[in-house]
């Protein structure tokens, strides 16, 4: 039995890793398209753009570590196709590589927007690389605009802000992360960051780029208003990567679909942001982006190579941290929900919020309040 | 087994107490990650290795 993971990053790494705990002594071949070994996401818009990590130390695991999972990195690499039957991967440098049992775990690419593409100024990220580059033009004092106010776009502008940067954040929700957290807790973040001195441009749609001789000025909202910018950071959302599927006979519908053990056919699997997967118990398919959700579904692909298969079905979890808040969300916090402040006091921003949907418990948020949201988990309905 | 863990990359999700509440608690204040064992019992080694495994901000590492 051998396996082949494409996609070096922590679905990938946690499905390596899982297999080994598991007493899998089988081949493994881990194919990423990056350079660089496996590194963690989630620093890469707080302490790595801040400066306050080496990008080094973003690794996930140290070298001996990864050395004694015994498997073969092919690093650098770029899978561009997948045989089904044969289930086998062909690579952009020209190699197939073979196994009994294939995991996509290819991740997500940003969204971008028209006449985006090489123009100077402009940076998205996902990458280390991409962290690099932006902290590299926020060291030059710049005017930043953020365009996107998701979870992403608010770190971002809280990490930019703390660099001592003239920030301007623009999306078309009326607060940061509003359809994440809900009206109460997106006004929180608002005041947080209005506070800090982050400009909120909040409410209008983004119409297009503005430039000079290749050279980013501004970003134009639908209203006709342009913010100036020296540095604009795209944070639009994600696509899952799956474009190298075209043609595979794989059903790719926002995402690789997959059955209730994340098996989208057979010995082919998929992991994290990438897998949409048969939630049995919410009886619907469902993509996650978020970090918890690599790991956790990882233990679920292992154990359904290694036929033990069970169904996935987590509670899905994020946090974010923006200035000195530190969120934590469990469950859902659905549109509508009713929240109540079940822990602490927001006037103090140190709580736990409690969302119901008809009586019933779907999610906690913990506002610098970690342990306290983790102990309420226990009350959301599965 | 020893464990050694990284309280800056620690991100207070808890994942390490869900999955092994014998060793790991988190700190009351910021749910930091507090070690009740750095060198647990080998009844405790398989938790524990999931736990590492599972901690979405890599902060748990372990010698044996």
């Amino acid at each position: 039995m051998s396996v082949l993971i494409v996609g070096a990053s922590a679905g990938g790494l946690a499905t390596l890793e899982a297999l080994r705990r598991k007493g899998y002594q089988g081949d493994v071949t881990v194919l990423g398209e990056e350079v660089h070994e496996p590194y963690d996401r989630p620093p890469l818009s707080k302490q790595v753009l801040a400066g306050d990590w080496e990008p080094g130390r973003a690794r996930l695991r140290p070298a001996a570590a990864l050395s004694s999972l015994d498997a073969e990195f092919v690093l650098g690499d770029r899978a561009v196709g997948l045989d089904v039957p044969a289930r086998t991967v062909h690579t952009a440098s020209g190699r197939a590589l073979r196994a009994d049992a294939v995991v996509v775990a290819t991740g997500v690419r940003p969204r971008v927007l028209a006449g985006q593409a090489g123009l100077a100024g402009v940076h998205v990220l996902r990458t280390l690389d991409e962290a690099a580059a932006l902290r590299e033009d926020l060291l030059g004092s710049p005017r930043v605009v953020v365009v996107g106010d998701g979870v992403l776009g608010a770190e971002i502008a809280a990490t930019a802000r703390g660099m001592g940067l003239d920030v301007t954040l623009a999306g078309p929700q009326r607060a940061p992360m509003e359809s994440q957290v809900g009206p109460l807790v997106a006004g929180l973040l608002a005041e947080l960051h209005a506070e800090r001195g982050v400009r909120l441009r909040l409410g209008f749609g983004v119409r297009e780029l503005t430039a000079t001789a290749g050279k980013v000025t501004g970003v134009r909202l639908d209203t006709g208003e342009v913010l100036p910018a020296d540095v604009v950071v795209v944070a639009i959302g994600a696509e899952p990567v799956t474009d190298w599927l075209d043609g595979s006979g794989l059903r790719l519908e926002n995402g690789l679909v997959c059955d209730s053990r994340c098996r989208a056919a057979a010995g082919i699997y998929a992991v994290g942001d990438v897998a949409r997967w048969h939630h049995e118990q919410l009886d619907t398919l469902l993509r996650l982006e978020n970090r918890t959700n690599a790991t956790e579904q990882a233990g679920v692909v292992a154990d359904a190579i290694l036929g033990e298969d069970r169904a996935y079905t987590p509670v899905p979890y994020f946090w974010t941290d923006q200035f000195d808040a530190k969120l934590q969300v469990h469950g859902v916090l659905p549109a509508g929900a009713e929240v109540t402040i079940v822990d602490g006091d927001p006037a103090v921003r140190r709580f736990v919020a409690q969302y119901r949907i008809d009586g019933r418990v779907t999610g906690v948020l913990g506002w610098n309040m970690a342990k306290q949201a983790r102990i309420r988990r226990q009350d959301v309905a599965a | 087994m020893k464990i050694i863990v990284d309280e800056a990359k620690c991100c207070g999700a808890g994942t390490c107490v869900l999955v092994a509440p014998e060793v790991f608690d988190q700190r009351d204040e910021d749910g930091i990650v507090v070690l009740l064992a750095a060198e647990p019992a080998e009844p405790h080694h398989v938790a524990v290795r999931e736990a590492a495994g599972v901690c979405p901000a890599a902060a748990i590492t372990l010698n044996s």
